[in-house]
């Protein structure tokens, strides 16, 4: 399936900021309906990696290919194709000036054209979806910041992608609020949505992706099965990675 | 122990009593001062120079609520143009384009380092440069470009600085939605932006008003004079200058609501955060 079906294809991707090499000759594909999982040491380009594939960093090398467009191609209308490619940040970057529900529908009212009656019944539906169907009306501010990233989820669901990217989404959150995001993204997996996660939540890789991939240095050091890398990994920076992580006292 | 025991008994005041007695001071030499002002002053002299009841009633009643009305005319059409050239004057020193970024940024440098009087005197003598030249409903054209010259300067750092504020994540979330680059602009960063200018933009424009009163180098009749030009007139003719104090005075009129209004707005605009 990984050969045939790619949603994303990558390749040959190389990112500098300023002399700073921070990926270095990526190649990397998902299937549709696969979670993968980016893990690795901050610096080593699982972010930048994830921010390529949307554009939001315009990579000076390689091509980026998801759902049969090419990205990458300056004739390509990247307005459009992001329409189709979901993201979640690490910092929820929801609207303030909006509601949960305006947050959702703004982009199917600007973006989409479509009416406003509609768009709310769309922008409702995905907020049901991720269990805030009581905070429609509730500014930002007054929600905390696990109910913001669900509704940043579903503001990014309500666009109907076929792709979701989840940038460290749970990163910022305080520890008794990881769960109910985790439980909102692993039901989306559940669902079949394909799915790009960096994440620092090993259990979560472990339990939900079909493949991790392990980054350092600006390159993907290994990947594969999440029970294979995750408990038998064949490089030793890998190891070296999952026992910091895992053991974070001792030493 | 002991050490710090002993420092403690030599210092006699505690810093708190101190403070009290130093602002028991201040309290002092106010209440001294205005004592003494009041009783140098010459009252009878002041209430006729300044406050002639008679002269109060007569500037009221005859032209003080048209030059009024005629300040706020000057400066609303200024503000309204400095803001949207202040707008787009902010854009363009943001703009990747070179260019864009230099002449904006010579714009403003120039602008905003001349007396508002000397682009007053500049756009009054225009005419002379370009023969035939004839800004639009007179004197309001002339005034307003003026005016909105003189403010898009100082509004378009102001907004510059409030678009800046707005963190780069809005704009990665707008765009990462599909909303085009003036799309996230329009509907993201700018309702922010304003929220964060309301204050600096409410100075700039309490500037405008002030600055309105330099429209009498322009050259205006009578019907379109506005507070200080109308105050002087009358304390010419007058040959006393309550009618200027009374004038000066209706500045506040304008003003003070206007704090009142944008205080509240402030509070309706933090409640939403």
């Amino acid at each position: 399936m990984t050969q045939t079906d790619p949603l994303v294809e990558i390749r040959g991707l190389n990112k500098y900021f300023g002399s700073n090499h921070v990926l270095r000759d990526i190649d990397f594909s998902v299937a549709r309906g696969e979670v993968v999982c980016v893990i690795g040491p901050s610096g080593s380009g699982k972010s930048t990696l994830l921010r390529c594939v949307n554009l939001l960093e315009t990579p000076q090398s390689g091509t980026v290919k998801v759902n049969e467009q090419e990205l990458t191609d300056p004739d390509c209308d990247i307005d459009a194709a992001r329409r189709q490619i979901g993201m979640v940040f690490q910092q929820f970057n929801l609207f303030p000036h909006h509601s949960a529900l305006d947050n959702c529908t703004l982009a199917l009212t600007t973006v989409l054209k479509k009416k406003r009656d509609e768009a709310e019944r769309i922008a409702r539906e995905n907020l049901e979806r991720v269990g805030l169907a009581e905070k429609v009306d509730a500014y930002p501010a007054r929600l905390s910041g696990g109910q913001q990233q669900r509704v940043a989820i579903a503001r990014a669901l309500s666009m109907d992608p076929a792709l979701m990217l989840f940038d460290e989404p749970t990163s910022a959150l305080d520890p008794e609020l990881v769960g109910e995001v985790l439980t909102v993204m692993r039901r989306l997996a559940d669902e079949g949505m394909t799915m790009i996660v960096v994440t620092h939540e090993i259990a979560f890789a472990r339990e939900v992706a079909d493949r991790v991939v392990f980054m350092d240095g600006g390159g993907i050091v290994e990947q594969g099965k999440p029970s294979t890398l995750l408990s038998e990994p064949r490089e030793p920076r890998t190891r070296d990675f999952l026992k910091r992580v895992l053991e974070p006292v001792a030493d | 122990m002991t050490n710090r025991g002993a420092g403690v008994g030599q210092r006699k005041t505690s810093p708190r009593i101190r403070a009290r007695r130093i602002r028991a001071v201040q309290y002092a030499v106010l209440v001294v001062a205005f004592i003494a002002a009041a009783l140098l002053a010459d009252w009878p002299q002041i209430g006729r120079t300044f406050f002639d009841p008679g002269l109060i009633r007569d500037t009221v009643a005859h032209g003080l609520w048209l030059a009024l009305w005629n300040t706020l005319v000057y400066t609303a059409g200024g503000f309204v143009l400095g803001l949207v050239a202040g707008t787009l004057l902010a854009m363009m020193r943001l703009s990747e384009v070179g260019p864009y970024r230099w002449l904006a940024t010579i714009y403003i440098e120039f602008f905003r380092g001349l007396p508002a009087l000397v682009v007053f005197m500049a756009f009054s003598l225009l005419p002379l440069a370009f023969p035939g030249l004839a800004m639009p409903l007179p004197p309001y054209g002339t005034v307003w470009a003026a005016l909105g010259i003189v403010g898009s300067a100082y509004m378009a750092e102001t907004i510059r600085a409030g678009i800046q504020a707005v963190p780069k994540g809005q704009i990665e979330a707008a765009r990462s939605l599909g909303m085009s680059a003036g799309q996230a602009m329009w509907k993201i960063t700018l309702p922010q932006a304003f929220r964060i200018m309301i204050p600096p933009l409410t100075n700039e424009l309490i500037m405008l008003i002030k600055d309105s009163s330099l429209v009498f180098i322009v050259g205006l009749s009578a019907a379109n004079f506005d507070l200080t030009k109308f105050g002087r007139a009358a304390a010419n003719s007058n040959v006393n200058i309550t009618p200027l104090v009374v004038a000066g005075l209706g500045y506040l009129v304008i003003t003070l609501p206007l704090s009142i209004i944008v205080r509240r707005m402030e509070a309706a605009a933090s409640k939403g955060r």
